[in-house]
């Protein structure tokens, strides 16, 4: 077990630099850079720009060397935390990550809480009392949720704070705390919104999980070991807990690594729309403007965050199942 | 018969299922006894209801569609006490108790009758602490114990195996020692062997007679297999959808069968040296939405009467602790051969 999970992480260097490499091809793709698209706005908008003050940014950004060139320049920095700067805010990319990998975390955390302790059991609940009242009930609201577009719950929850209860929800705080340190009311205000996308989020992965609880309940349920574990005399609710759901929710353990880029990705229109100090929206903006040193980066981060998930995944499966233990 | 104490009755059981395609009476009427310490054979196709027919003596029908709509189930325990187990509440405490401590099943697949995430020890020693009260190391103790008797050895270190590191016929043991780790009165064995080799089988029959000795436990074997039945009962149960056609001590069953269905079941059996051709029932098992009005062996059978499809048979006595369903019978004496 030791020498696997051993085995599994060195895989993972390698990997790495092949993402790297990958994420910046990526970034590159398009046409044009930055500079490009930042002096076609300029004149647009009827400013003139020199020729060669757009030369100095380019050859200061290294923009003119061979992609190789470029690539490597980037990737040096990487042991030292150097991810490069940022275009739009000239800054370095580190900085803007720092500030809102916090944000980021503890929002996606909550949402991916919020999904899994009402999911699972309500999954429990549905396959145990297929077809009964409730089972159709939260069916029903669990494909609202999925179909009912993020950016949509979002407006309507903001909306009616803000005409029925007085409050703006949008922000992860009131104007007034941001920069101030943490206090009491600070925590009470973040707290009074944070809940926002989290249920618009989490509301919109739920249906899923229920679904695929409900029904690998369901086929557990069937099993012979069920019946056996009754002729026991174990208790009813023990037999749910213990045998079937013990079973049923590997499944979903073997979906964890798939969750862990939701952290950065997952959520962006609706931190758009309520505008969070996520990554997700930073993300969006950063591809828009080809911003590509930040784009790259947060790309990269979200790669990274998968092959660790599957690395979890895996941990986590031959923990729970011992019919999948590597040797 | 050996011993004349009645451990349970059966008496006008029937357990239907509600389906989209109407009430499948997939018990209808049964009616038997299990004496104390004699293995009852139940015999009879797939789908005839023996399978339901022992769930149901455990109140373990398949929910939601599963009920028992009516007859009884008399437990009749060591204290003298008597229990309907078809009043009982599938969930409830009393179930529980019996099930824990007089009840016992093995199932048919032995590799999916064991849950895969615990080890085959845990399972046994579960059990062993829902019946006794004994502690986590005694359990063990114990469980080691029923291992050694149920030949998985080395006992001890198969103890913290998992099912999966078993071969079929060993979990096929160990399940045998989950069983009857509560030391029941009634072990219901369904189609115990009908997943195993044959030279496995023969050790698992000989190992459960074996056991019931020590135990001093009944059994009800449940299986479609006339040879393993004949094997290992000393009374059999002949079930023919949904109700019971012929109940007879087993040489009686086997030389001198009286309903026309069994009498075609023993005569569809292949056997060495013998050189008359197998002759199988004609036809084929009604439908268990679509049964025949009267006597549903009927349209299948040989010696049909006009009576046959008008009015369902009585059960008639035609030798001592030998009923069968016929209307051959009528006349309470032995039908003439001709």
């Amino acid at each position: 077990m030791l020498n696997f999970i051993l085995r599994r992480t060195l895989i993972i260097i390698p990997m790495i630099i092949l993402i790297s490499m990958i994420s910046f091809l990526i970034i590159t793709l398009p046409p044009g850079s930055y500079i490009d698209s930042y002096l076609a706005n300029l004149q647009q908008m009827g400013g003139e720009v020199e020729q060669s003050r757009a030369d100095t940014i380019k050859e200061r950004y290294g923009l003119n060397d061979p992609i190789y060139l470029q690539y490597w320049k980037w990737v040096k920095g990487f042991p030292r935390g150097d991810f490069g700067m940022a275009f739009s805010e000239e800054r370095p990319v580190i900085n803007i990550i720092q500030e809102r990998i916090g944000y980021t975390i503890l929002i996606s955390s909550l949402t991916l809480l919020f999904t899994w302790v009402l999911s699972i059991p309500i999954g429990i609940y549905s396959a145990v009392k297929q077809y009964s009242f409730g089972d159709y009930a939260f069916t029903f609201f669990g494909f609202l949720g999925v179909s009912i577009p993020n950016f949509l719950l979002a407006i309507i929850i903001m909306f009616v704070g803000l005409r029925f209860f007085g409050i703006n929800l949008s922000g992860l705080m009131p104007v007034q705390y941001m920069g101030e340190p943490w206090g009491l009311s600070k925590i009470l205000a973040v707290l009074q919104r944070i809940w926002v996308p989290v249920v618009v989020v989490g509301t919109a992965g739920m249906a899923g999980l229920i679904r695929i609880m409900r029904a690998e309940m369901l086929d557990q349920l069937r099993q012979p070991y069920i019946q056996m574990a009754r002729s026991k005399g174990v208790d009813e609710i023990k037999v749910i807990i213990k045998y079937a759901a013990r079973i049923a929710v590997n499944p979903l353990i073997s979906t964890i690594g798939w969750l862990l880029p939701q952290i950065i990705s997952g959520g962006t229109i609706a931190g758009i729309v309520l505008g969070l100090p996520t990554l997700g929206p930073k993300l969006y903006d950063a591809l828009k403007i080809q911003d590509m040193y930040l784009a790259g980066t947060i790309i990269f981060f979200n790669i990274v965050l998968i092959l660790i998930g599957t690395l979890l995944s895996d941990i986590l499966l031959a923990l729970v199942d011992p019919r999948i233990r590597y040797d | 018969m050996k011993n004349k104490d009645k451990l349970l009755e059966v008496k006008n059981l029937r357990t239907y299922f509600d389906t989209r395609r109407g009430l499948a009476k997939a018990v209808d009427g049964v009616s038997f006894d299990v004496y104390k310490g004699e293995t009852l054979g139940i015999v009879g196709e797939s789908g005839c209801g023996k399978s339901i027919t022992s769930l149901s003596i455990l109140n373990l029908v398949p929910q939601p569609k599963g009920k028992i709509y009516g007859g009884e189930i008399l437990l009749h325990r060591d204290n003298d006490e008597v229990i309907d187990i078809a009043k009982l509440k599938r969930t409830g405490k009393k179930m529980k108790d019996i099930r824990r401590k007089d009840t016992a099943m093995i199932f048919q697949d032995p590799m999916s009758s064991l849950s895969p995430v615990y080890t085959v020890g845990s399972q046994i020693m579960e059990g062993i602490m829902l019946s006794h009260d004994v502690n986590k190391s005694e359990a063990r103790e114990r469980a080691i114990e029923m291992l050694r008797k149920v030949g998985i050895s080395p006992a001890e270190q198969r103890i913290n195996d998992y099912p999966y590191q078993l071969s079929g016929g060993m979990n096929q043991r160990a399940m045998i020692a989950v069983a009857l780790s509560s030391n029941p009165s009634l072990l219901i064995a369904d189609e115990p062997t009908t997943a195993l080799d044959v030279t496995v089988e023969a050790q698992i029959l000989e190992l459960m007679e074996d056991l019931q000795q020590e135990y001093k436990m009944s059994i009800m074997f449940i299986s479609h297999d006339l040879d393993v039945i004949g094997e290992i009962s000393d009374r059999v149960v002949v079930m023919y959808t949904g109700k019971v056609v012929e109940v007879a001590e087993v040489e009686d069953l086997f030389y001198n069968p009286s309903h026309p269905y069994t009498q075609g079941l023993l005569q569809s059996i292949p056997k060495i040296g013998r050189k008359k051709e197998l002759k199988p029932i004609s036809g084929s098992v009604p439908q268990i939405y679509n049964l025949p009005d009267a006597c549903h062996f009927a349209p299948r059978c040989p010696h049909k009467m006009d009576i046959c499809t008008k009015k369902e048979p009585p059960v008639f006595d035609v030798g001592e602790g030998h009923q069968s369903k016929c209307w051959l019978y009528e006349e309470g004496g032995k039908r003439n051969e001709g």
